[in-house]
């Protein structure tokens, strides 16, 4: 019985050899003559249709330093007709090489099915593969590897992704992130070693009984105390620094620097409060090409609101974001700050902190001259998402009053122009309603 | 007389003789395979359609981890498979990566492991091992089957919409979901996602109901809620979880439904897109994210609970001991079932929310941590001082410790809410919640089926085949996941297209290598899943009644497969299902049905707590055979 099921299973692993012999010549000469034939010449006009839609979707006001369209755009392919045929025989290699492993799996367990069954008609018995001791070894081994792949993650890729904070509310978020870490860190050790080191210890043997012991109330209550205890240290150290990095007191408030970034696909916007150090109202509603963030202009502390291209903070002075949105949800997140909040179409959200290192302190500490600051879209909102970044610089208080007193303002000529014009249309209509309204009564 | 005191409650019983006029029906193919309202068959094809869609999602994350590892690379292939509107030139498209990232998590989070978990073993265990015919309403169960089946198809159709699926992440935060100008996927796709997904909650309500009322009312002779398996006591809280939550989800389904199709504006406001100033005011998208996470959070409870009480019963049939405090642990699972339901708002610390509220939000969940950590421990005392059988299913319950120690962990950051500024929306999330609900949740359901596949197909699977597939699958899911918290702590956001953007990312381009080939190696080991279970079901070594040597009930039904479970009349239960290797028995386990009265030499004074007659039967008994109870000395 158990010799003929041997017997049917290798007639279809070689037969399954054949077929996949067969199947991946076909795959491979058939593609060949495919590919010559397919054509791209359609590349260019999706590309330049894809691009007006984008370029028309954003308000042209500003132009910031990151051009969406130009980079989705050289992500094209150059449209010459290329041959694909390589790409399709590695393609076909692939699939045949995995074919062949899993019937080269199949034949050594057969083999050594047959082994073991010749063994037993003999009458033999010699040592047999014992999966027990086999698991609980590779247990032992993957909780070597693991420890010391953990071991090299933390010290290879724990500093290519931990830097010191460049904000002053950051240090704290690091300070708790370490706690965090360590304790979290001992408790997976132990844990796992306790896992696979019962695993293998106690791996199964037929001389030996499992151990009756259902519960322990002492022990259980042990484990749920320490637990509860560690939490709530770590919950008691987030819940104030929470607290003293979104709970900003309004004297704090007014001494920092106002700056308004709005998000739209796929860009930010950024307005600096001017002179007076408050941001203009804006009402979605007035939003004209000319006017992109539909600023309210008839809110006078929009007049000295000045338009930038990039962040650029004093170091050591607390600023305020105010971050809205034009069209769907983005999260402004600055990684270096540790910042982050959404940026949520309808409702402002704030977020205030105070830099503590200038972009070339940081270039130092990072040993990279080219390091900058980045601001970047964390909150899925389309095609253009990995790519909606603006620079951000700290710079000293003197580089900064320089710097700003050459932005210029949103309220420019062309935008007065502009509400000149619409003001006189709007008097005319009142004017013609006024003289309607007058025969009407006359 | 020893025995009709230990016996007596088993003998007012059985008027429920449903099961043995069913041999006489005529089952036609339909009414067997396809249309069948036998609890047995729907948990299969919950199981398969479970797999099937598994596959697809598996699939399309390979896609999308190709685009990653190499951005700049063409892979001819894809544009003969998806043509060139997804992937012009061998590369896909933006819009198109959006597309598999959002299905990828739609399909694994609410097919497979929420009806393809759920669904199966509710489904299949509720019943045989609480010692009932069927679910309370066949009709039902096979009703919430087919309502699963048809959202799938919904959803898998909108693969075929010339707009392309839905692509506004899993989570369909609106406005970016309620405007097909912002993304081309919330055209068509969109609408159709929303559909699938009302019907997947009908399916899921309509099951969860059944589950519920069968496990309160249909209970085998003595089978009193403390001696149910603990696969059960997940099922039964996971659906109440699940009746709880899933219809908040529908009604943020029919609003967002009214945004889109009927100019409503519960989620739109202030809203400039495309050039154009939309009417929509006063509403609000951090509604949505309320709603969605008041069902998100529950859910991700949906889907490891069961895995949760799946591996508990695995672990201590391998381990051949009792499952460590019992009682602990169902105490655990009723906390988590509670605490699931005040801790949606860490989900939201960045969105807007009052940061106060995001505070009280970030105590509670923490709080959750507890009775997590409590049933972690309980299984490492489980194991301790066992006699583990390493079978491919304990294998994989071993490896779901692991990953939901790893992937809780890890919770602990996210779920402070100064340490989710910096965390939000990184890789770090989604090196977290892979591994916790994720690759933990995945296991726990391949572990289910390794273990109750002879339950299930009356074969054996082949255990050298498992035992590959969990190595290459637990050693590719971490080589996976875990380079990505170091990403997400770089401050990498997730659902990026490529890291060519910013200089910082420059030097994550080569980790995305090599999790890339980390994930075609676990995706290559799945075929060895796919070929032992499809191959089995026909050529598989026939299965024995009780192959596992396990106590409870479902072991004690035939082989093959009947309507009713069991010929004759149903099985009694006397104990809990965790008598392994008690002291003074001869074997190393005592099935759910021996009465005490059989097993005198093992009994312990703890067994007859509320059972004072019992006892003293007990001890007369003790004193007739001289022996100061042979168990009581062992115990100490």
């Amino acid at each position: 019985m158990r010799l003929r099921e041997i017997f049917n299973i290798r007639i279809a692993a070689s037969v399954l050899m054949i077929c996949a012999l067969t199947v991946s010549n076909g795959t491979v000469t058939a593609q060949t003559q495919d590919t010559t034939v397919s054509s791209i010449t359609t590349v260019e006009d999706t590309a330049a249709a894809s691009a007006t839609q984008i370029s028309s979707s954003s308000a042209p006001l500003i132009s910031t330093a990151v051009d969406t369209v130009a980079r989705y755009k050289n992500m094209q392919p150059v449209s010459t007709a290329v041959d694909y045929s390589a790409a399709y025989k590695s393609g076909a290699y692939y699939f045949l090489l995995f074919i062949l492993l899993c019937v080269f799996y199949a034949v050594i367990v057969k083999v050594m099915e047959v082994y073991s069954l010749s063994k037993d008609i003999q009458g033999r018995k010699g040592p047999r593969f014992d999966s027990r001791n086999f698991q609980g070894a590779l247990f032992i081994v993957f909780l070597l590897a693991g420890l010391y792949g953990v071991y090299w993650s933390y010290a290879v890729q724990g500093p290519m992704s931990m830097h010191e904070s460049a904000s002053e509310h950051g240090l704290d978020i690091d300070f708790m992130f370490n706690v965090t870490l360590v304790i979290t860190t001992i408790v997976f050790v132990l844990t796992h070693i306790a896992l696979f080191g019962f695993s293998y210890q106690y791996r199964g043997s037929k001389e030996r009984k499992a151990y009756f012991y259902p519960h322990n109330n002492a022990l259980e209550r042990i484990w749920t105390i320490v637990p509860a205890i560690a939490l709530t240290v770590l919950v008691l150290l987030g819940f104030f620094t929470w607290r003293s990095i979104t709970n900003v007191s309004e004297e704090d408030q007014k001494k920092a620097i106002n700056i308004e970034v709005v998000g739209e696909q796929f860009k930010w916007n950024l307005r600096y409060a001017g002179t007076d150090n408050a941001i203009g109202k804006r009402n979605f509603k007035l939003t004209t090409p000319t006017n992109g963030l539909g600023i309210d202009f008839k809110d006078q502390k929009s007049w000295d609101d000045q338009l930038v291209g990039e962040i650029v903070i004093p170091v050591g002075k607390p600023v305020r974001f105010t971050i809205g949105s034009k069209d769907i949800l983005h999260s402004f997140y600055l990684p270096d700050f540790r910042v982050q909040i959404n940026a949520v179409p309808g409702m402002p959200t704030y977020f205030q902190f105070t830099p503590r290192l200038t972009t070339v302190q940081m270039r130092e500490k990072r040993n990279n001259p080219a390091y900058d600051y980045v601001m970047l879209c964390a909150k899925i909102c389309g095609s253009g998402h990995y790519n909606m970044q603006a620079k951000v610089t700290v710079v000293s208080e003197a580089e900064y009053a320089v710097w700003i007193a050459k932005q210029p303002l949103y309220y420019s000529d062309d935008v007065k122009k502009e509400l000149q014009l619409a003001e006189q249309k709007s008097a005319e209509e009142k004017k013609k309603i006024a003289l309607n309204t007058n025969t009407i009564i006359k | 007389m020893a025995s009709t005191a230990i016996h007596d409650t088993a003998v007012l019983h059985q008027h429920d003789d449903h099961g043995h006029d069913h041999g006489h029906h005529k089952e036609t193919f339909i009414t067997k395979y396809i249309f069948s309202q036998d609890h047995k068959m729907i948990a299969k094809q919950f199981l398969i359609t479970g797999i099937v869609m598994a596959v697809i999602a598996m699939m399309l994350s390979v896609l999308f981890r190709l685009q990653l590892a190499w951005p700049d690379k063409s892979f001819p292939l894809l544009e003969t498979f998806l043509g060139n509107k997804w992937a012009e030139g061998g590369r896909i498209k933006p819009d198109f990566y959006l597309a598999l990232v959002t299905i990828h998590g739609t399909m694994m989070v609410f097919f497979v492991l929420t009806a393809g978990l759920s669904g199966t073993f509710s489904n299949l265990l509720i019943p045989l091992q609480l010692g009932a015919r069927d679910m309370a309403s066949p009709f039902l169960n096979m009703l919430s089957y087919w309502f699963f089946f048809l959202s799938c198809c919904i959803m898998m159709a909108s693969f075929f919409v010339e707009s392309g699926p839905a692509s506004a992440g899993w989570t369909i935060y609106p406005p970016l979901s309620a405007l097909p100008t912002a993304i081309s996927g919330s055209g068509t796709g969109m609408t159709l996602w929303l559909i699938s997904m009302v019907f997947f909650i009908a399916s899921a309500l309509i099951g969860a109901l059944n589950y519920i009322s069968t496990v309160l009312n249909m209970r085998t002779t003595g089978m009193d809620m403390w001696k149910m398996p603990l696969t059960i006591w997940a099922f039964f809280l996971t659906a109440i979880v699940g009746v709880l939550s899933f219809p908040v989800l529908v009604s943020a389904v029919v609003l967002l439904i009214f945004d889109r199709s009927f100019g409503t504006s519960f989620y739109l406001s202030d809203i400039v897109v495309a050039g154009q100033i939309l009417p929509n005011q006063g509403g609000s998208p951090v509604l949505w994210q309320h709603l969605f996470w008041f069902l998100g959070h529950p859910e991700v409870y949906i889907v490891i609970m069961p895995a949760l009480g799946i591996t508990s019963e695995v672990i201590a049939t391998n381990s051949r001991k009792p499952i460590f405090g019992y009682h602990a642990m169902v105490y655990s699972l009723i906390g988590i079932t509670v605490l699931s339901f005040i801790v949606w708002g860490h989900h939201m610390f960045v969105t807007g929310m009052n940061p106060f509220l995001g505070g009280v939000f970030m105590i509670t969940t923490l709080i959750i941590a507890v009775p997590s950590a409590v049933k972690t421990f309980n299984y490492l005392a489980t194991i301790w001082r066992g006699n583990l059988r390493f079978t491919p299913a304990m294998l994989f319950a071993i490896g779901l410790v692991s990953f939901f120690i790893s992937g809780g962990l890890t919770g602990i950051f996210l779920g402070n809410a100064a340490l989710d500024i910096n965390l939000h929306d990184t890789y770090f999330v989604v090196a977290h919640f892979h591994l916790v609900m994720g690759a933990a949740a995945i296991f726990g359901m391949l572990c289910g089926v390794y273990h109750w596949y002879p339950k299930m197909f009356g074969r054996m699977m082949d255990e050298r085949l498992g035992y590959i597939h969990f190595w290459l699958t637990f050693i590719g899911a971490y080589l996976v996941f875990f380079p990505m918290h170091f990403m997400g702590i770089d401050g990498v956001p997730r659902r990026y297209y490529a890291f060519t953007e910013f200089a910082f990312m420059q030097e994550w381009l080569t980790v995305n290598v090599f999790i890339t080939w980390a994930a075609i190696l676990s995706a290559l080991a799945q075929v060895a899943f796919l070929w032992n279970f499809f191959y089995s079901i026909f050529y598989g070594k026939k299965a024995s009644q009780n192959p596992w040597e396990s106590n409870t009930l479902e072991w004690t039904a035939p082989v093959e497969h009947l309507h009713g479970n069991w010929p004759g009349e149903i099985p009694s239960v006397y104990r809990w299902p965790y008598d392994y290797s008690k002291p003074g028995h001869h074997e190393d386990f005592i099935p759910q049905t021996t009465p005490f009265s059989e097993t005198m030499s093992s009994n312990l004074q703890h067994d007859f707590e509320d059972n004072p007659e019992a006892e003293l039967i007990q001890q007369e008994w003790e004193r007739q055979h001289a022996l100061k109870g042979p168990a009581a000395e062992e115990i100490k």
